[in-house]
C-alpha cells in the first residue's frame, strides 16, 4: 500500500493548496483526509479484487478441463498443484477465499469504503468525516486484516477452505480438512478486524450524515448516493457484530472445547467430547449478518446508480420519494429474511413460511427501483458516457439476477435448486456483478473528483461491452447447469456419468470467464495510465448537480476554500424549465444545488 | 479441443489489445474532441450498441433454451414433484415475461433517447398513479406466489407417520460415504448414537435396544415405488445434503440432531430408465463417452464404461475434500423386488454374532 501511496506523492507533490503542514506521512499514509483514505481503500479493494479475480479464473479453469495438466497450478499453488493437477482440498480453499475476498474486501470495503469516504463530506457539504482519526483507524484495520487474509493462503495445510460460509463443524476441525487448521484460524481473525474495521467506519458515515450536512441540506434534498450510504451503514452496525459473535463462537470451540456449535460427532476414528451444540445457531447466526450483507453490497451500487443515472439522462431521477422507501423498505427486510438460506438446514419448516413470506416481499420495493430507473431514462437525453453503460448494465443484471431469486425465495422450489449452480449464477448476477457494475460506474464518474484526471471514454465503452457480453456468457448458461441439479463446490463433475453432457457448457463458461477477466485488464491499464497521463479534469466533467463538484479540482484539506456553500434545492434539477419552456438557467440544462431558486421558479415538492 | 479454445482465447486477448491501441490511438489523433466526455457520436454508437445488446440477450435466453432444455430434469419421479414442477413451471413463465418486457424497455429507451446536443430531456419527477400501478402489480403476483408456495411447502413438509403406511428408513452420512439403514420388520428405528460406534456397528446402534436388532444397514438404498418412505437422517462428523434431484428432495443432514424428509416415489427405476427423455439422454452421453474413450484408448487408457441410468443421491453441502464424489445409488422397484432384496441383507443382529463367531 505504503509504495502505492508513495506513487500518488510524486504525482501530487506540485500542488500543495492547502495550509496545513503536513509530512509526507501524515498525508499518503496515515491520512485522516477522507479523499485520501476513499483512495486507499479503491487501491487496496482493486488489489483484492485482482486476487479473487485470479482465483475464480483457476477453478474455473479445473472445471472445465478436469483431466488437463496446467502449468500455473504447479507454478501458483506449489505442493496443491504438482504436476499441474489441483489438489480437491485446494479446489474447496480457492472458492471459500475467492468468495470472502470478493463479498468483503471487494465489494464491501473496496464499494463502500471508497465511496463512502468520498462522497459523503463532498455531498452534503462537510469539511471531512465526523473522525478523520477513526476513519483512518477504520482504513488501516482494514488493511491489516487484508494482509492476514492474503498470508492466510500460505499456511501450511492450506487455506480456509469450508466455503465462504464456514459452516461448522467443517471450518471447526482440522480433522475435517485439513484448511481448517491453522488457514481458518487466519481467516477468523482477519474478518475479526474486519468487523471492527467496518464498524468504526459505518458509525463515522452515519455521525457524518446526521450532524455534519451544511445549511439547507435536509434529509429530503440528499442525493440518492448519500442516502443509500446512510442506510447502509446501519445495517452493517446491525448485523456486522452478529457475525463477530458468530465467529467468537466458533474460535472458542475450536480453541477452548466448548460446544456451541459441534455436538454427536465421531472423525478420524474417535468420538469428539462435544455435546449438545448445533451447527444450525451457526447458519442463524451468520446469515443474521450473511443476507443484510447482499444489501450492503448492493445498496451503494444503486445509490451511485442512482445519481449517475440521473446525471447522465438529464432528467430527475423518477419517484425520489419512493427510491428513498424503497431503501429503507430493503434495509429492513434485509434483516428479517435471513432463514431463506436456511429452508433445509433442518430448521422448523413452519420458520421456513415466514421466511418465504418476508422474502417476496423484498421483490416489491427491488421492482420500484428497477421500474424508477427504467422510466428516468425514458424520455431523457442520454449521455452514454462509460459510468452511465455501467449503471445501465447494473440495472440489467439486477433485474435478471433479482427474478430468479423469486425461486430461490420460495421456500418449495428451493428444495430442488438449493446449492446448486441455479444459486452460484443467481447471487453472481445479483449482487456480484450488480455491484461490481457500481464500483465501476464509480470509478469512471468520480474519477475526475478523486484523481483530478479524466478516464479515457473509449478504452471504457471496450470495458464495459466485454464485461456486459462476457458476465452474462458466464452465468446466463450457470442456470441451465443448476437446473440439471449439479451441486456447487464439487471439484470435478466427471464423476457422474450423468452430467457428462455438461462438460461443453462448463468449457464456454470459462471461455467467457477468460475473456471477461482479460477485459478488466483494459480497466486497469486505463485507472493505472489515467492517474498519470489522463487528461486534467474541468471542475464539473459531467455537467452534474451535486455538491462535490463545487469544489476546486486540486484537491485541498477541508474541501472548500472559504465557507461551505448553503444549498437551496434538491439535487436532481436537471433540465428544469421556467413557464416559458426556457431553461431555468437559461442555456444551461442543470441547477447546482448550491444555486437559490430563481425569479418566479417554484421548489418541487418531492 | 482444449489446445483450439486456448488458442481462440489467446488470439481474443490479442485482438482486443490490438484494437485498445489503436482506439487509444483515434482518440488521441482526432484531437478536436479530446474532453473524455461522451459526445454525439459516441451517444449514437452506444445508444445502438444497447438495442445490439438486448437483442443479444434474447438470442442468448432462445439459444439456452433449445440447447439445452435436455439438461432440465426429467419428470418427476416422486408424487409431491409433480406439484413442485407445476410451480416452478408457473414461476419460471413469469419471470421470462417480466424479463423479456424490462429488458426490452430499459434497452429500448437507452438507445431511442440517447443523447444529442439539440435534443432536450422531459422534466419528469413523479407520478403517483404510475408508481401506485407498478408497487400494486407486484404485491397481486407476489401474493399468488407466496400463497400457491405456502400451500405446497406445508403439504411436502408435513411428515406424519401415522397416515398411511410409511416406510421409516435413516439415511446416515459420514466422510464421504452414505448408508442406509432400514427399521426392519418392526418399522422402528433403533437408538444410536456416534458413541457406541465400534467395529463392525459403524453407524453407532444402541446394543441394548431392542428395536434395534432387526435394523438392516447397507449401502444402496431400495425404494418399494408408490409407498410413502420417511427419511430420518443423521451426521456422523460434519455438515452433509441429501440431494435426490429426481425426487425434488433435499434435506441437510446435521451432526447432532435428526432431520427428517418425506416422498413417495411413483416410477421405478425402469420406467425411468425407458422413458423417452432417458432413453435420448443416455444416449447422447454414451456418445460423449464413446468419443472421450476413443481418446483414451489413443493415450494407452483404459475406455469408459457404457453409462446406464440409475437415480442416485448426491452430497449438497460442502462436507471436505471428497464432497464431489459422495453419492449412493437409489433403486425403486416394485414392491415384491424390493422384498426380495430386503431379505438378502443381514440384520444388526446377524452382524453382530457374526462378528462374535470371528
Amino acid at each position: 500500500m505504503s509504495a502505492i501511496a508513495h506513487v500518488d506523492g510524486h504525482e501530487e507533490d506540485h500542488d500543495h493548496g492547502h495550509h496545513h503542514k503536513e509530512t509526507f506521512i501524515t498525508k499518503y499514509i496515515f491520512s485522516q483526509d477522507h479523499k485520501m483514505i476513499s483512495k486507499q481503500y479503491l487501491i487496496t479493494g482493486l488489489i483484492m479484487g485482482i486476487i479473487g479475480i485470479a482465483m475464480s479464473i483457476l477453478f474455473r479453469l479445473q472445471l472445465a478441463w478436469p483431466d488437463h495438466k496446467f502449468t500455473i497450478f504447479e507454478v501458483l499453488l506449489g505442493k496443491f498443484g504438482e504436476d499441474g493437477v489441483m489438489d480437491a482440498s485446494m479446489y474447496l480453499a480457492l472458492v471459500t477465499i475467492h468468495g470472502t475476498i470478493m463479498v468483503f474486501f471487494v465489494l464491501t470495503a473496496g464499494l463502500s469504503g471508497t465511496f463512502s469516504n468520498l462522497l459523503i463530506p463532498l455531498q452534503i457539504g462537510a469539511r471531512d468525516m465526523a473522525s478523520g482519526f477513526l476513519n483512518m483507524i477504520s482504513y488501516w484495520l482494514f488493511f491489516l486484516s487484508s494482509v492476514i487474509m492474503v498470508l492466510s493462503l500460505f499456511a501450511e495445510a492450506g487455506p480456509a477452505s469450508a466455503g465462504w460460509t464456514i459452516y461448522p463443524p467443517l471450518s471447526a476441525l482440522p480433522q475435517a480438512i485439513g484448511g481448517s487448521g491453522t488457514g481458518m484460524t487466519l481467516w477468523l481473525v482477519s474478518m475479526a478486524i474486519f468487523i471492527a474495521s467496518s464498524l468504526l467506519g459505518s458509525l463515522n458515515y452515519v455521525v457524518t450524515v446526521i450532524n455534519l450536512r451544511t445549511k439547507g441540506m435536509s434529509m429530503t434534498r440528499m442525493p440518492l448516493t448519500i442516502w443509500a450510504f446512510f442506510v447502509t451503514a446501519i445495517i452493517g452496525i446491525v448485523s456486522f457484530p452478529v457475525l463477530l459473535s458468530a465467529a467468537l463462537l466458533l474460535i472458542m470451540d475450536r480453541g477452548f472445547g466448548t460446544s456451541f456449535y459441534l455436538s454427536d460427532i465421531y472423525i478420524a476414528g474417535e468420538v469428539l467430547h462435544n455435546q449438545g451444540g448445533s451447527p444450525v445457531l451457526f447458519e442463524h447466526l451468520f446469515w443474521f449478518l450473511g443476507h443484510p450483507e447482499v444489501y450492503i453490497v448492493l445498496l451503494p451500487a444503486l445509490g451511485i446508480t442512482s445519481e449517475i443515472i440521473a446525471t447522465n439522462a438529464r432528467k430527475p431521477i423518477f419517484g425520489y420519494r419512493a427510491m428513498v422507501a424503497s431503501i429503507l423498505a430493503i434495509a429492513f427486510l434485509s434483516t428479517i429474511v435471513w432463514g431463506h438460506h436456511m429452508f433445509i438446514s433442518g430448521m422448523n419448516p413452519f420458520l421456513g413460511s415466514v421466511f418465504t413470506f418476508t422474502t417476496l416481499l423484498i421483490a416489491i420495493p427491488s421492482a420500484v427501483k428497477a421500474f424508477n430507473y427504467i422510466t428516468t431514462l425514458w424520455k431523457g437525453n442520454l449521455q452514454l458516457n462509460p459510468a452511465m453503460l455501467f449503471s445501465i448494465g447494473l440495472v440489467s443484471t439486477f433485474i435478471t439476477g433479482g427474478l430468479t431469486g423469486i425461486i430461490l425465495g420460495d421456500s418449495t422450489l428451493d428444495i430442488n435448486v438449493h446449492d446448486t449452480y441455479f444459486v452460484v449464477a443467481h447471487f453472481h448476477l445479483v449482487m456480484g456483478i450488480s455491484a461490481l457494475y457500481g464500483l465501476f460506474a464509480g470509478v469512471y464518474h468520480w474519477f475526475p473528483k478523486m484523481y483530478g484526471k479524466m478516464m479515457n471514454k473509449n478504452l471504457g465503452y471496450v470495458h464495459f461491452w466485454v464485461t456486459a457480453i462476457g458476465a452474462y456468457g458466464v452465468f446466463f448458461p450457470m442456470h441451465f447447469i443448476g437446473m440439471a441439479g449439479l451441486p456447487r463446490r464439487y471439484y470435478t463433475n466427471s464423476n457422474f456419468p450423468y452430467f457428462d453432457d455438461l462438460a461443453d457448457t462448463n468449457v464456454l463458461i470459462t471461455v467467457f470467464a477468460l475473456i471477461t477477466a482479460a477485459g478488466q485488464l483494459v480497466f486497469l491499464y486505463n485507472f493505472i495510465i489515467s492517474i498519470f497521463y489522463g487528461k486534467k479534469a474541468v471542475q464539473n466533467p459531467w455537467k452534474s448537480n451535486t455538491m462535490e463538484w463545487t469544489t476546486p479540482v486540486e484537491h485541498m484539506h477541508g474541501n472548500w476554500p472559504g465557507e461551505i456553500p448553503h444549498v437551496y434545492r434538491w439535487p436532481y434539477d436537471y433540465s428544469k424549465t421556467r413557464e416559458d419552456g426556457e431553461y431555468v438557467i437559461p442555456g444551461q440544462d442543470y441547477v447546482s444545488q448550491i444555486i437559490p431558486l430563481q425569479d418566479g421558479e417554484e421548489e418541487m415538492h418531492h | 479441443m482444449t489446445v483450439f479454445l486456448t488458442i481462440v482465447v489467446i488470439a481474443l486477448i490479442g485482438i482486443s489489445l490490438w484494437q485498445m491501441s489503436k482506439i487509444l490511438k483515434l482518440s488521441q489523433a482526432k484531437g478536436a474532441d479530446n474532453s473524455q466526455v461522451a459526445n454525439d457520436k459516441d451517444n449514437n454508437l452506444q445508444g445502438k450498441l444497447m438495442l445490439a445488446f438486448v437483442i443479444f440477450m434474447y438470442l442468448l435466453t432462445i439459444y439456452c433454451f433449445v440447447q439445452y432444455h435436455t439438461f432440465f430434469l426429467p419428470e418427476s419421479a416422486s408424487e409431491h414433484g409433480i406439484e413442485y414442477d407445476r410451480l416452478m413451471i408457473i414461476s419460471m413463465i413469469l419471470i421470462f415475461i417480466v424479463q423479456f418486457i424490462t429488458q426490452g424497455l430499459l434497452h429500448f429507451f437507452s438507445y431511442k433517447y440517447r443523447g444529442n446536443k439539440n435534443n432536450k430531456a422531459l422534466f419528469f419527477a413523479d407520478n403517483d398513479k404510475l408508481e401506485f400501478i407498478w408497487t400494486i402489480i407486484p404485491v397481486i403476483v407476489l401474493a399468488g406466489l407466496i400463497i400457491y408456495g405456502l400451500f405446497t411447502w406445508t403439504d411436502i413438509m408435513n411428515i406424519d407417520e401415522e397416515e398411511g403406511d410409511p416406510l421409516i428408513i435413516e439415511l446416515y452420512a459420514y466422510q464421504f460415504d452414505w448408508r442406509a439403514r432400514y427399521s426392519g420388520e418392526d418399522n422402528v428405528l433403533g437408538k444410536a448414537n456416534v458413541r457406541f460406534i465400534e467395529g463392525v456397528n459403524s453407524l453407532g446402534l444402541d446394543a441394548s435396544d431392542s428395536y434395534g436388532m432387526d435394523d438392516k444397514i447397507v449401502s444402496e438404498l431400495h425404494l418399494p415405488v408408490n409407498r410413502k418412505v420417511i427419511f430420518k437422517m443423521r451426521s456422523q462428523d460434519v455438515l452433509h445434503s441429501a440431494y435426490m434431484p429426481f425426487f425434488r428432495a433435499q434435506m441437510n443432514v446435521v451432526p447432532g440432531m435428526i432431520t427428517e424428509f418425506s416422498y413417495t416415489p411413483i416410477l421405478t427405476s425402469d420406467e425411468m430408465r425407458n422413458s423417452e427423455f432417458m432413453v435420448e439422454k443416455v444416449a447422447t452421453i454414451n456418445k460423449i463417452r464413446k468419443e472421450k474413450s476413443k481418446q483414451l484408448i489413443a493415450a494407452g487408457d483404459e475406455a469408459l464404461e457404457t453409462y446406464e441410468f440409475d437415480y442416485y443421491l448426491l452430497c449438497n453441502k460442502i462436507c471436505g475434500t471428497s464432497h464431489y464424489n459422495m453419492q449412493m445409488k437409489i433403486v425403486v422397484e416394485s414392491e415384491e423386488d424390493y422384498n426380495a432384496w430386503l431379505k438378502t441383507q443381514q440384520t444388526f443382529k446377524e452382524q453382530l454374532s457374526a462378528q462374535a463367531s470371528n
